[in-house]
């Protein structure tokens, strides 16, 4: 388990858990940010920047920071 | 063996409290019934080894996200001795409804109540012991995070598992959960027949522009050259339809408007002709420029390029408290400041919305394009004259992000970025055309509303006393001038363009025709004739005071709106202004000094 912000880019992962606020949470889970649900990170921004993070049929980008507020395991 | 599942809404700390249970056995296993895996531990209670599992937090045992599916199904294949379900105390007004719906599946249940202290800091009270009568369960204050009242918690648990009660029944729960079933069934099936979902997208075009757009390196000067070809442009075509439009204005006028008030008194066709038709003549010929700007900008708005923008920019952004929303709304303020401002809405922190909101006015709107079209044609050659407008384009955004770096102390914020990358969609004629035309009408009505008032207000003061030249400094407006002379002189602006100013201030719509109505003149005789009186450096003062100070009152009524503030309204003016005067002294003086 580690966060998604650390994820290499094209890893496919799948969410084990979110650990964030409440309107932080509702803002992903209105995003399909869910337990379980696979992802994988598309491309980082320069400058430890924002990412752009696959999720199914949706493309998401958020910064690092709240990034780091998701979990994930890395997909066999 | 024992199972316990932990339940709870999300973030109410159960992750937190499933790690201080668990220490360092906790491992992911599969379960019957569910696809996702899940997270469980085994644990010493009460002289038995339980498991337990950490079932994902949901809002609301019957709903159809995900998580909630799979907590129903877990409770529907998998026998459970206990649940242990954690409330946030400060929340139970609205959480406690979860725990009614897990009673009603009839659940040996403990309730933990998480977070009491700050439950207790916003003056919640909690009669832990009555409250447990009523729901007939232990029910305890505990801290996840600090372990505070654990203990007792797994001591009420380990009690309801001494006494060795039947596990419940999945097949009895799955029952009870029927017609939830029914529904999920009915949703796949209409989805199966009915809508067709690509396990991966078959067009990958997005991926490959993406691969350009956003690259690491070129992607923001691709941006900004794209900016800069937009610009150019619109100049190249419009240019040519402006110049035709205001030949064929100078035409009617004096082939037929002259003609037909030759005959009606010298005041009448004076405020006609010179008020009414010069400035709403001048001002109808950008009409070409901004339904080109328009068209371009719906185009760009539409394609999902700005959201793109928004990643791009993102962490310079960031440095000074904002977030590539606000760099998406500020390019929005570039067609509108109205429109702009009040697509802050989609920002949760106040500070956030506040700071935003503080720099879209000094985003170079179409209305001040016009003002800058007509005095760059005026006073710079066509090869100057793209140059200078991305000049000021350039400007306009370095006010913005000083005013958000002075400002960023004033309006602290932790709000998250997350934002939805859409796919590029090219938008089709009919939908630039649609757009395109609801921004220009907007933009007509509120241009000919403001215009014909303004011009024959305008025309009422260059006129009166009626004795004397027009626009002279004997005149209402002179006196205008001559009383503002102080303040502006010093920037280089003369007495004629200080009253087109402070009519700017109602809307920049007016100051090109309200500079046709002091002048007497229309369209290329008015611009000769300014280019004759100032130079490049005042044009240019000029210029940097109109893109700075307030844009209009429609954007001043929208801030206090928006705000619901007049403390931040004053604040929004008072700033523009003072940055305004400064930033133009400064630039006057110091090519002054220069010697230009």
């Amino acid at each position: 388990m580690r966060p998604l912000s650390e994820l290499a880019i094209a890893q496919p992962a799948i969410i084990s858990s979110i650990e964030a606020d409440e309107s932080l949470f509702n803002r992903l889970s209105a995003l399909g940010f869910r337990v379980g649900k696979p992802l994988s990170i598309v491309r980082r921004a320069n400058f430890k920047g924002p990412l752009q993070v696959r999720l199914g049929t949706t493309d998401v980008i958020l910064r690092q920071k709240d990034a780091a507020r998701i979990h994930v395991n890395l997909a066999e | 063996m024992k199972q316990i599942a932990l339940l709870g809404m999300p973030n109410t700390g159960k992750s937190t409290l499933f790690n201080r249970i668990s220490g360092a056995s906790a491992r992911v296993g599969n379960w019957p019934g569910i696809t996702v895996d899940l997270m469980s531990a085994k644990i010493l209670i009460g002289g038995h080894i339980a498991n337990l599992i950490d079932l994902p937090g949901i809002y609301d045992l019957h709903g159809f996200s995900e998580d909630e599916q799979v907590v129903r199904h877990f409770l529907a294949n998998n026998a459970i001795d206990l649940a242990i379900i954690l409330l946030n105390s400060s929340q139970i007004d609205r959480q406690l409804s979860l725990v009614l719906q897990i009673k009603k599946l009839n659940i040996p249940t403990v309730l933990a109540l998480n977070m009491a202290d700050e439950a207790k800091q916003t003056g919640i009270t909690i009669d832990v012991e009555s409250l447990a009568k009523a729901l007939n369960m232990p029910v305890l204050q505990i801290s996840a995070k600090y372990g505070d009242g654990l203990p007792k918690a797994l001591q009420a648990a380990a009690q309801i598992i001494n006494q060795n009660l039947t596990p419940t029944d999945p097949k009895l729960i799955s029952d009870q959960l029927q017609a939830d079933h029914q529904i999920e069934l009915e949703m796949d099936v209409l989805i199966q027949r009915h809508v067709q979902i690509p396990t991966t997208l078959t067009d990958n075009t997005t991926d490959k522009i993406d691969h350009i757009l956003l690259h690491k390196w070129f992607g923001l000067p691709l941006f900004f050259l794209a900016m800069f070809l937009f610009f150019q442009f619109i100049f190249t075509i419009g240019k040519p339809l402006q110049d035709g439009l205001a030949w064929a204005f100078r035409l009617l006028r004096s082939d037929v408007l002259e003609p037909i008030f030759s005959a009606s008194p010298a005041w009448f066709s004076g405020l006609m002709l010179d008020g009414v038709y010069n400035g709403v003549a001048t001002v109808a010929a950008f009409v070409p420029i901004i339904v080109l700007f328009f068209l371009v900008m719906s185009m760009v708005e539409d394609s999902g390029y700005l959201s793109r923008a928004a990643f791009l920019m993102d962490t310079f952004m960031a440095k000074m408290g904002l977030d590539g929303r606000g760099f998406v709304m500020m390019l929005m303020g570039f067609g509108c400041n109205v429109p702009a401002l009040m697509g802050t809405r989609i920002m949760r922190s106040r500070p956030m919305r506040l700071l935003t909101m503080l720099v879209i006015p000094l985003s170079l709107c179409s209305a001040r394009l016009q003002v800058f079209i007509f005095f760059i044609t005026a006073l710079f050659s066509a090869q100057q004259a793209p140059i200078i407008l991305f000049f000021l384009y350039v400007t306009s955004f370095l006010t913005m992000f000083l005013t958000a770096l002075l400002f960023q102390g004033q309006y602290k914020n932790t709000e998250p970025f997350i934002l939805e990358l859409p796919p590029y969609r090219f938008p089709t004629p009919r939908q630039i055309v649609m757009r395109g035309w609801q921004e220009v009408k907007h933009f007509l009505v509120r241009a000919s509303k403001f215009i014909i008032l303004g011009v024959i207000l305008v025309w009422g003061l260059t006129n009166y006393p009626s004795n004397i030249p027009p626009a002279s400094i004997g005149t209402i407006a002179g006196q205008i001038g001559l009383l503002f002379a102080p303040i502006l002189n010093p920037l280089g602006i003369n007495t004629q363009l200080a009253i087109a100013l402070i009519f700017g201030f109602v809307a920049k719509e007016i100051v090109i025709g309200a500079l046709a109505v002091i002048y007497g003149l229309q369209g290329h005789e008015l611009a000769t004739q300014i280019a004759s009186q100032i130079d490049w450096v005042q044009a240019m003062s000029f210029m940097l005071f109109t893109l700075i100070y307030t844009p209009c009152l429609s954007t001043i009524a929208t801030l206090k709106t928006e705000s619901k503030s007049s403390g931040f309204m004053w604040l929004s003016i008072a700033w523009s202004l003072s940055l305004a005067w400064v930033v133009s002294f400064v630039f006057y003086q110091s090519a002054r000094a220069l010697g230009f």
